[in-house]
């Protein structure tokens, strides 16, 4: 399994799950877990992607993401999931 | 697996506290270059180099992009110029043509920094390695990456005073070629005594003859994190501090790790090591100094900075050697003035002065790094500081620097600035009492009793 981390954080508006939920739907990225909080009213949301039968590159993933956020107005992040594994799992 | 507080911890590492991989390194012997024939040794030089290191750079972007975690520098170092060069060079100008092609091929690859401009002095000098030292002010001059290291002491083989007393007019002399740039030549010019062949910090990287043919070597940083770690356990004890560092600096060592791993298998160039160093920038909140700070003193400088240092430069290894299956290079807290802005500031105050820094130099890696004298300090007076400083590390078996830059022109109380990674610096005064005669004797200083453990 191939997995990353997408991270979302911004002002909480309506849809932002819908569309990051309906970009990786179209890209055949299947969602394994996703966690979300509100603090003040930002938006904070950590899905956990298997990226194995993803239909593009992992490379343009990352921007469409990031691009996809900028619409929406949040920041939307996709990394690999080894950083978090290594950092945090002895 | 993994939560959502564990991802917010290290993207706001990342995000907010400037955590980043300092530099992929990637160390490439040239010593089947070497060739009599001087421009044959130049073109195969350029070769070796370009052919090594041409997808260094797209490859630290594709990783960084794919981790979400900056990596700030992609840097080439080489074997030492004095060995390769010395069976073609006949002149220091000889050798600064190397220089030139070594900047031209660091420019090609796109790497920001090449180091290797260097020559291994410890016990004595070749012919070869004097004509190179003389050739430093000049290559350093003419090129823009290049960066040089000249090696004159280690604990096995004692102090090669001769070649300290040549250094400091060398210094004098690569401040004066570069005037016109305040002096930034002797930004890249750095002195050691016990320096390690796999280093991937700048200016003092170069590729060991004891390394394989190409080898990956990682630098990570991250004071702010350390900081920002520390502010959370404000007036508790030492243990709880101690442990507090030394988990952040293992997540720190784990993310060089995991960089320089996917960097060797990508490039199919070997990993050597992971280098522990909390290296400071001039961005706010990036600082050791601050780090000092938070652990309760007013200025770095203050009574009880050398305990602190000692301190965090111990727990920083503690943490750090578990997350790596190979640490080298430096490993320790790096204090340079001019990178650091909490340095600066305690400079600017009046906290932190030359002799303090020397005695914060005997508990951390690296030395007298990155300090701004005033332009009309004497060679012998330069020499006399490398000396004292060389000492410390040939008794302590341990790597002692000094990248010291006397500012032409410029004095005491006035500012010096590099620009970039390099920062800025106000010029601290210099002790100064004389040691021509001490610096003049000439011959070399032997090694310390607890050297001979034959």
């Amino acid at each position: 399994m191939k997995k990353a981390i997408i991270t979302v954080v911004g002002k909480d508006t309506v849809g932002i799950i819908a569309r990051v939920c309906m970009y990786l739907a179209e890209n055949k990225v299947n969602i394994l877990d996703i966690s979300q909080t509100i603090v003040q009213d930002y938006f904070n949301m950590m899905m956990i992607v298997d990226m194995s039968n993803m239909t593009g590159q992992y490379g343009d993933m990352v921007n469409e993401l990031e691009n996809l956020g900028q619409e929406i107005g949040v920041s939307v992040k996709c990394q690999k999931e080894e950083i978090f594994d290594q950092m945090h799992r002895i | 697996m993994i939560n959502i507080f564990e991802v917010a911890e290290t993207n706001d590492m990342i995000e907010k506290e400037n955590l980043d991989v300092r530099t992929i390194t990637m160390g490439i012997s040239l010593l089947d270059c070497i060739d009599s024939d001087l421009k044959l040794l130049n073109e195969k030089i350029y070769q070796k180099i370009f052919v090594s290191a041409r997808d260094l750079v797209k490859t630290g972007e594709q990783i960084s992009r794919e981790y979400g975690i900056p990596i700030v520098n992609k840097r080439i170092s080489v074997t030492p110029i004095a060995l390769v060069g010395a069976a073609a060079c006949r002149t220091p100008q000889d050798f600064v043509g190397l220089a030139n092609t070594l900047d031209k091929v660091a420019q090609e690859v796109g790497v920001n920094f090449i180091g290797g401009y260097s020559a291994l002095v410890s016990k004595g000098m070749t012919p070869a390695e004097e004509m190179l030292i003389r050739s430093i002010p000049q290559a350093l001059a003419v090129t823009e990456r290049v960066c040089s290291s000249v090696n004159v002491g280690s604990t096995r083989t004692g102090i090669n005073m001769d070649a300290v007393k040549l250094m400091g007019e060398v210094i004098r002399e690569t401040a004066e070629a570069t005037r016109q740039q305040d002096s930034l030549g002797c930004a890249k010019l750095v002195v050691f005594c016990n320096a390690p062949d796999d280093n991937p910090f700048m200016a003092g990287a170069f590729h060991g003859v004891t390394e394989a043919d190409r080898i990956i070597n990682v630098g990570v940083s991250g004071p702010g994190v350390v900081k920002t770690a520390l502010e959370k356990v404000r007036g508790e004890n030492f243990e709880v501090l101690c442990e507090t560092i030394k988990k952040t600096a293992f997540k720190v060592t784990r993310v060089g790790q995991l960089v320089a791993r996917e960097a060797s298998m990508r490039l199919g160039v070997p990993f050597g090591i992971v280098d522990l160093s909390l290296a400071p920038t001039p961005a706010v909140g990036d600082s050791v100094a601050e780090i000092l700070c938070e652990m309760g003193l007013e200025y770095a400088g203050a009574p009880g900075t050398t305990a602190a240092l000692a301190l965090l430069n111990d727990q920083v290894k503690k943490g750090g050697v578990m997350a790596s299956s190979y640490v080298g290079g430096l490993s320790g807290a790096f204090i340079p003035v001019s990178e650091d802005q909490g340095m600066i500031d305690a400079v600017s105050a009046g906290a932190l002065t030359l002799e303090k820094l020397e005695a914060m130099t005997c508990v951390c890696s690296v030395g007298l790094d990155m300090i701004a004298i005033p332009g009309d300090t004497g060679a012998a007076t330069i020499s006399g500081i490398i000396a004292d400083e060389m000492a410390i590390g040939m008794v302590n078996q341990k790597t002692t620097a000094v990248r010291i830059i006397p500012v032409i022109g410029k004095g005491v109380g006035e500012k010096v600035e590099f620009g970039g990674l390099l920062g800025y610096a106000p010029i601290m005064p210099v002790n100064g009492f004389r040691c021509d005669d001490f610096v003049n004797r000439g011959g070399r200083i032997p090694a310390p009793i607890h050297s001979f453990k034959n």
